[in-house]
């Protein structure tokens, strides 16, 4: 049973009388645990696959099914919601929250979206942010720690709500070589550990090598599928 | 909820310079209206107990028609003995009303045996009348109080006739039938108006104008009523405008009618006039404090666009982001108020140990001590409170119904 499945969507952006087409026509199935990238130069449509994915957006046309839930039927809040409950989200520029400290930012989504209680938090951040080796870190504000270290507290945010999947556009961006690769090991690692199905968005070839399944998107259209051995 | 106040709180701290901005204009406006009701409310309230304890009293009765007459102080419309006794024991009956007194209003003609001039009377009851109106006793400005065959003048005609304390003068009225009689008084004292130096209202003793005006039976132009408590005026309006207004005359007309001070002294325009300009500073206080929060709000939404984004990617509910910035805004209205608040009863301190004084009729030195009420502090701070939440629903709002992907698109 796929987690994702996708058939002929399309996403069309109206820009005044002109129309964009953003994706066209894709299909395609992703199963649980897998560590999937998609890989395509600026404006391929890498960033509205992720959204579609993260049921931040709905497809012009075509069935996504998300979680056997059909997102195009989803009102903004079910939506939320829905988002909530199963997806996590890494951000190219980390999107931490600055007034928080490094162990707040980790413990807001169990706060804000989950309300789990205190004691079950405490115990879910520290595990978190001592698998993402940011424990010594926790009681910094996001001004105090540095970018690699910022995408790892990231890492810790989404993984926080237990969600089925993590989306993650262009994590490794505006980090060195080092860092990225770091961030990609830890995120491969949490995956296969914790079973949770990662997609993530890159232009880099050295780090798309570490993903179990590869798409390629030009203009919109998928036009490669490569599956790696894991290990 | 806690978690929410708490991000919504450090939000505020995060633009600390900005936030106490907004929080300084606001505790201004708070300033400014309780500075104001205080110092303005003192005056205010200097002025009623002047003009009601030494000349009106809280309330007065008259025979109906007595005060819209088109003759001045008419001595043929004037409360009789049987309606009197009626009306006393419905006043008896109020316990509300601490004391009431009887005066005869009379106009008349003064001579000094040399020359003559125009007067108004008030007969009082000496003892019942300083019940009535304690500040009475204060307007003498030389002499000793009212007893009978003595006269006490106005400022204005001792001066007039060089006279002085144990001089004799004649004092000629008209009664109702219209005949006219005379009566010798010495005068024992020389009082001051209450609103200005050319006042030319005298006293003499109640049983002295009976005499003059050849009463056989109790008459009484006015009854003047003290009230135990003030605020009660309008209450013990009611009651007697209810009972009084059951006694009616043989033609089925009401015998008696009823005025509060409002109704009868000029100043009450001033005190509403003061109240208005409290009210028109509220108002301006809700402007400043809407303006400054919705704009430092709408600021906030800008610049947080995209960690609105974030949060409402990571699946965080409309309402919750919502209720983040009214928190937002109810704290810069609530920080807002205790700071003009504390500047407020500093200021009202200041005023006080200054010892301000103002002019009003011939009390020139008139001490300002001005106060605020619990009430007047908890309406203000509600106002402001209310008004933030408010200001702040537009951008709060706004916040809520970002798309995730069109603020997270933001730079």
């Amino acid at each position: 049973m796929p987690l994702i499945s996708c058939d002929g969507i399309s996403k069309i952006y109206k820009m005044g009388e002109v129309e964009i087409k953003a994706l066209n026509n894709i299909s395609l199935e992703i199963s649980k645990s897998q560590f999937v990238s998609f890989i395509g130069p600026s404006g391929s449509g890498k960033t509205t696959m992720l959204n579609l994915f993260g049921v931040l957006d709905k497809p012009t046309s075509g069935t996504l099914k998300v979680i056997d839930a059909d997102i195009s039927k989803l009102d903004y809040v079910q939506r939320a919601k829905f988002r909530g409950e199963h997806m996590g989200f890494i951000f190219q520029n980390f999107n931490l929250i600055p007034v928080l400290t490094v162990y707040e930012n980790v413990e807001y989504p169990l706060i804000m979206v989950k309300s789990t209680p205190v004691k079950e938090r405490k115990a879910k951040v520290l595990s978190l942010l001592d698998a993402v080796g940011m424990l010594d870190q926790k009681d910094k504000l996001i001004n105090q720690i540095s970018g690699g270290q910022k995408q790892r507290a990231a890492i810790a945010r989404a993984l926080t709500t237990d969600p089925k999947i993590v989306l993650a556009d262009e994590p490794t961006a505006n980090l060195d070589h080092e860092s990225a690769f770091k961030v990609m090991s830890l995120m491969k690692k949490l995956s296969h550990e914790v079973g949770t199905t990662f997609i993530f968005s890159t232009h880099d070839p050295k780090i798309v090598k570490e993903a179990d399944i590869i798409y390629t998107l030009e203009d919109g259209i998928l036009t490669k599928r490569e599956e790696r051995s894991k290990g | 909820m806690n978690n929410i106040i708490k991000i919504a709180f450090r939000n505020l701290y995060r633009q600390k310079r900005r936030s106490l901005l907004t929080m300084g204009i606001v505790a201004f406006g708070v300033l400014a209206v309780l500075l104001f009701s205080a110092t303005a409310g003192s005056f205010k309230n200097v002025m009623i107990s002047e003009i009601t304890d030494s000349m009106l009293g809280h309330i007065q009765i008259h025979a109906k028609g007595y005060i819209n007459s088109m003759d001045n102080l008419p001595l043929d419309n004037t409360l009789q003995a049987k309606q009197i006794e009626q009306m006393e024991k419905i006043l008896d009956e109020i316990p509300e009303i601490e004391s009431y007194s009887y005066r005869i209003l009379l106009g008349g003609m003064l001579s000094n045996y040399l020359e003559s001039t125009s007067a108004k009377f008030s007969a009082i009851i000496p003892a019942k009348e300083t019940q009535v109106v304690p500040l009475l006793e204060n307007r003498l400005m030389e002499g000793t109080f009212l007893k009978k065959g003595e006269i006490l003048l106005p400022e204005l005609i001792t001066k007039g006739f060089d006279s002085k304390i144990g001089d004799d003068i004649v004092l000629v009225a008209t009664n109702a039938d219209g005949s006219l009689n005379g009566q010798n008084f010495k005068i024992t004292g020389i009082m001051e108006s209450v609103m200005g130096p050319t006042g030319k209202y005298g006293y003499i003793h109640f049983d002295d104008a009976q005499t003059l005006l050849r009463m056989n039976e109790l008459q009484v132009s006015e009854v003047a009523i003290r009230l135990k408590d003030f605020g009660d005026v309008k209450k013990v309006y009611r009651i007697l405008n209810e009972k009084l207004g059951e006694i009616k005359n043989p033609k089925g007309i009401e015998v008696f009618e009823i005025h509060t001070w409002e109704n009868l002294s000029p100043f009450y325009n001033i005190a509403q006039m003061i109240d208005m300009m409290a009210l028109f500073i509220q108002i301006i206080l809700i402007g400043i404090v809407l303006v400054s929060i919705m704009n430092v709000m709408i600021m906030a939404v800008y610049e947080r666009t995209k960690e609105i984004g974030s949060i409402s990617a990571m699946g965080t509910l409309p309402s919750k982001i919502r209720w983040m910035f009214i928190f937002e805004g109810f704290f810069l209205g609530v920080f807002g108020s205790i700071i003009g608040l504390v500047v407020s009863l500093i200021a009202i301190f200041i005023v006080n140990i200054s010892h301000l004084t103002i002019a009003f009729g011939r009390n020139s030195i008139i001490l300002l001590q001005p106060e605020v009420s619990i009430s007047q502090i908890g309406l203000t701070a509600l106002i402001v409170i209310i008004v933030s939440i408010i200001a702040v629903m537009e951008p709060a709002f706004k916040a809520s119904k970002l798309e995730p992907i069109e603020a997270l698109r933001q730079n």
